[in-house]
């Protein structure tokens, strides 16, 4: 199961309306050891696509220093989905490198840009298994 | 030439669970001959048959290595190399 405040939720589907029709993707970073996320990162997709998303190399680096300073881990590892449901893909399955991350996805296609009702899921993913587990929101 | 390497969580299976190994060598591609020697099955996780893997980064220092001789990047002594899995999908 993947606890979580519901500030974080909202950033997370802010992000996903801002950059609809292209993939947003980030990051959830918290302590090592607590599975708690705690620190919103948003990240740029360095492929601006409606159908994948990649972090730019360079960030990546920053981003997993900085995280290593802060004797944080990636506790989340976010992406939406533009255009079908919050379900990881194929391409999802295959590039999934951190056996031990909630991956959480967002689905903007009957929104889009627009406040209303959004589809979010959390799985995890290892060795190539699909897991949906359930998503407790703590409100604040 | 003795650098440190830095390891992600994924691939720690194979370095006993740890972050930061050291290797010798004078190019990347020594380095990674040599992590295999000390940590058998590693470099097929890095490399294919065209090089490395294209969702595999390895920086040395602060720069991807795509960005400058890819396997063929000259090493120095306390040089650091860090590899991480791309964070992609679909």
């Amino acid at each position: 199961m993947l606890e979580i405040r519901r500030s974080l939720v909202d950033a997370m589907v802010a992000h996903a309306r801002a950059d609809h029709p292209d993939e947003a993707c980030g990051v959830l970073a918290g302590p090592d050891g607590s599975d708690r996320p705690e620190r919103f990162v948003p990240m740029i997709n360095a492929a601006r696509s409606p159908t994948f998303y990649e972090f730019d190399s360079g960030d990546l680096l920053r981003l997993y220093r900085d995280m290593d300073e802060r004797d944080e881990v990636p506790v989340v590892i976010y992406h939406s989905h533009t255009a079908t449901e919050a379900y990881p893909s194929r391409t999802d399955v295959t590039y999934a490198s951190e056996p031990a991350a909630h991956y959480v996805l967002i689905s903007t296609r009957e929104t889009g840009t627009d406040d209303g009702p959004y589809e979010l899921r959390s799985y995890r993913i290892v060795d190539g298994a699909v897991t949906e587990e359930a998503v407790e929101i703590i409100e604040g | 030439m003795a650098v440190e390497v830095r390891i992600p969580t994924i691939l720690r299976t194979y370095t006993a669970g740890e972050k930061v190994v050291s290797a010798e060598g004078d190019s990347l591609a020594v380095v990674i001959q040599d992590l295999e020697s000390r940590h058998p099955g590693i470099a097929d996780r890095l490399l294919d048959e065209s090089g490395l893997r294209r969702f595999i980064n390895v920086y040395l220092n602060d720069e991807d290595v795509r960005f400058l001789e890819g396997l063929q990047t000259p090493v120095a002594d306390a040089d650091s190399i860090t590899i991480l899995p791309a964070v992609a999908g679909g």
